[in-house]
């Protein structure tokens, strides 16, 4: 009477609004919708605090409290040239961590409905890590020139070892963009897997009626607790280490060593 | 052996390597703390740097993860 585990549904992208122009889909998908939810959020939660006032209140000093925070990180991590990439890496960071929490309300309590995690798709990080990896790339050509290449060749490498070292300062360069997108996509997916597995042992053990079921149903019932403050921690975190990394690899390519 | 039974236990195998990022992580965060709390004075200037070992720890457990999906689902 067990229901099937199939922790795998909950990615699938269905059109909600079907819209075909000539062989292309081009329909609105629920990932489309919860990106348009997030934008819409960030859109409310910045409007409402830009007034302004020169004494700040609750609202203006969460946002103001929000843009700090990334205006210090790209301070500290480029330096004063990097003022031009706070809006960047602000966007990406508000974006990141909006898309995760929205993943994680529990809607699913209207039947019928349920959250979907944008960032929980490789085609989704992936262009966010390509974007980031093709501003360092423009930025780093732009400033220097084929002078760029030089990020290949640490500092004070004796010649003996450039054949060596060449090599895997390229590989470590190219292969960027794929680790930043596979950790977010990553860990928000195993998160959303693990919690609709643990979420079904609870329905499925308390409905099985006989007492190692009620217990199999209540032990997954307080680690899913524990499971979700995690998630909520997850979610902050790897929006936060994406736009670090990201405002590292931009160190790299306006201040080559 | 089938291909079915032998997917499954590559996929368990491939598992091991979340357990050992796991000790990674671990690992950054406790020599961190260690570190810490010798100098608290230093330690906040070096939260960059502790998110930054942690987000590479984490990647190669990530990586093994990927590996037993792509096992259990792709192939």
């Amino acid at each position: 009477m067990a229901g099937k585990i199939d922790p795998m549904h909950q990615f699938t992208v269905e059109p909600l609004v079907p819209l075909h122009i000539g062989q292309y889909d081009i329909s609105l998908t629920n990932s489309a919708a919860w990106m348009l939810a997030a934008l819409v959020v960030i859109g409310l939660f910045m409007w409402g605090g830009m007034k302004r006032q020169v004494v700040p209140g609750r609202w203006q000093m969460a946002v103001e409290g929000l843009t700090g925070f990334i205006d210090d990180l790209v301070q500290v991590n480029i330096g004063p040239e990097g003022k031009k990439f706070t809006p960047f890496v602000f966007s990406l960071f508000t974006f990141i961590l909006v898309a995760n929490l929205l993943g994680l309300l529990p809607l699913a309590i209207v039947p019928g409905w349920h959250p979907f995690t944008p960032t929980s798709h490789f085609s989704i990080t992936g262009l966010l890590a390509i974007m980031s990896f093709s501003l360092v790339l423009i930025i780093g050509f732009w400033r220097h020139g084929f002078h760029f290449f030089s990020l290949f060749v640490p500092h004070g490498t004796p010649w003996y070892m450039l054949p060596l070292i060449i090599p895997i300062e390229i590989v470590s360069f190219l292969v960027r963009p794929f680790s930043l997108a596979l950790r977010l996509f990553v860990a928000m997916m195993s998160g959303h897997i693990l919690m609709e597995v643990f979420g079904s042992f609870i329905v499925n053990g308390f409905a099985s009626g006989s007492p190692v079921g009620f217990g199999v149903g209540a032990v997954s019932f307080i680690f899913i607790v524990g499971v979700g403050a995690l998630e909520l921690l997850v979610c902050a975190l790897q929006a936060y280490v994406f736009a670090l990394l990201t405002s590292l690899y931009l160190n790299d390519a306006i201040n080559l060593h | 052996m089938d291909l079915q039974s032998a997917k499954m236990i590559g996929a368990g195998l491939a598992a091991i390597g979340t357990g050992a990022a796991a000790i990674g992580v671990g690992f950054v965060f406790g020599s961190f703390l260690q570190s810490a709390l010798r100098n608290p004075a230093a330690a906040d200037g070096q939260q960059g740097r502790l998110f930054l070992g942690f987000a590479l720890a984490e990647l190669l457990g990530l990586m093994a993860f990927t590996v037993a999906l792509l096992i259990l689902f792709v192939f």
